[in-house]
Parts: structure tokens; C-alpha cells; sequence
């Protein structure tokens, strides 16, 4: 089955424990979708309940598809400056 | 002059100036960031800095193609910087040139405030007693922990 990488930084990683966790792809598969497997996953009640999704570096809207080639990240608020 | 670099040396806001700078110019607006000591009544002692780097370089070329469109600047040079960083050091600089003031003005204003609101970068804050923490800034200030 085709997988999907998800990168993970600062609070996020830290509460799922790792940089990056990947997940099957199935096709037709949403942002939405994605955002509902990574919330089975082991410290992932601490997330809120919409974190940002990007999807090939740019914020991405929740009904986006997304191909097992898309560069995935969930962004955590940020706070440069 | 045109440019945005996510970097983990020391920032020199003049250099900045002096990138933008030119005869033409009637006005260069410099902000500058820099780390400080109290947040929130704790006491810190640094900051560190993380980005998704290749998201917030493709970010902040978004930032300046607006600032460029809506200002009509055509100096403009940022420069974010991660990494641990000590009190008073500079983790952000932005110069904005434009033959008058008030573009030059409004378009670093522009430029911190879109950072502050879509670049992926985050701060861990250490503080004086030794507890660190990531800030999130959607969320209202909490009291100190005991």
C-alpha cells in the first residue's frame, strides 16, 4: 500500500514522540482524512483541534487530496520574530 | 536588492541598511527583533529558534513578492535567524528601501507582522529556573507553573 510521510516539528514532535510518521495512502485521500489517522496514534489527543496542514511547502485547505509524492507537514502555531 | 535568508549566525542589522541602500532612495526603514528578558513575568534566560526551513524560505518569498506588490519597495532584505540565541541578541531584522517614509514604513510592519503570522518557525524558551518551554502564541498567556 502506498504510505505517506508526515513531518513533524517543535510542540508537535515532541508530543507524538518523533520527526515524522508515515501513513497509508489511500486514494481520494483529504487532508481531512489524514488529520483523522494521525489522531489514532500514540499522544496525539494533545494536538488541538485543527492543527495547519502543509502540503508541498504551503498551507493547505482540509478538503485538499493529497498524492503519496506531496511533501506533508503538520505546522504547529507559529512563532518567529 | 531583494532577499530572505533563514541563517544561524550572528544578524547585523546595518549591513542590512547598507544592502538596500542607494541614491535613489529617500528612506530606509529598519526593524529589529531581539531577544527578550521577561515574557509573561518569567524570567528567561534564551531562546531557541526551529524552522521548517524549506517551507519558511518559500514562505517569506511569498511575504516579499506582497510587500513588493502593496509598497512598491524595491530594497528589501530580511533575515531570520534560528538556533539558541541569548538575551538581547537579534533573531530578526527587516530594511525596507522607497524614495519616501511611508511606504518604507508600513512595508517592515508588513513584513513582521505576515512572519509572525505564516512562517514556520518556532521558540523553545529557557528560563532562569531551567524549564523550557515551546511558545504558542494563540493561546492567552498562562500563569507561571509552581
Amino acid at each position: 500500500m502506498a504510505t505517506v510521510t508526515v513531518q513533524l516539528f517543535a510542540s508537535y514532535a515532541d508530543v507524538l514522540g518523533a520527526p515524522a510518521v508515515e501513513l497509508p495512502l489511500t486514494p481520494g485521500t483529504t487532508v481531512q482524512d489524514l488529520l483523522y489517522r494521525i489522531r489514532s496514534l500514540p499522544g496525539a489527543s494533545s494536538l488541538p483541534p485543527a492543527p495547519r496542514v502543509a502540503v508541498n511547502r504551503s498551507f493547505a485547505t482540509s478538503d485538499q487530496l493529497i498524492e503519496a509524492s506531496d511533501e506533508i507537514a503538520l505546522i504547529p502555531p507559529v512563532a518567529g520574530g | 536588492m531583494r532577499r530572505a535568508s533563514i541563517l544561524t549566525r550572528e544578524i547585523d542589522p546595518a549591513s542590512l541598511m547598507n544592502e538596500v541602500g542607494s541614491k535613489q532612495y529617500g528612506a530606509i526603514s529598519l526593524f529589529v527583533g531581539t531577544v527578550r528578558e521577561v515574557n509573561n513575568g518569567r524570567s528567561v534566560s534564551g531562546i531557541e529558534y526551529s524552522a521548517y526551513k524549506s517551507m519558511a524560505d518559500a514562505e517569506l518569498e511569498r511575504i516579499l513578492d506582497e510587500a513588493e506588490e502593496r509598497f512598491g519597495v524595491s530594497g528589501l532584505v530580511v533575515e531570520h535567524r534560528i538556533g539558541l540565541l541569548g538575551l538581547g541578541d537579534v533573531s530578526v531584522a527587516i530594511a525596507a528601501a522607497h524614495p519616501h517614509r511611508a511606504p518604507a514604513l508600513d512595508c517592515t510592519r508588513y513584513v513582521i507582522d505576515e512572519i509572525k503570522k505564516r512562517v514556520p518557525i518556532w521558540k523553545k524558551e529557557h528560563y532562569a529556573d531551567g524549564t523550557r518551554e515551546w511558545i504558542d502564541p494563540t493561546r492567552a498567556a498562562q500563569p507561571a507553573s509552581p
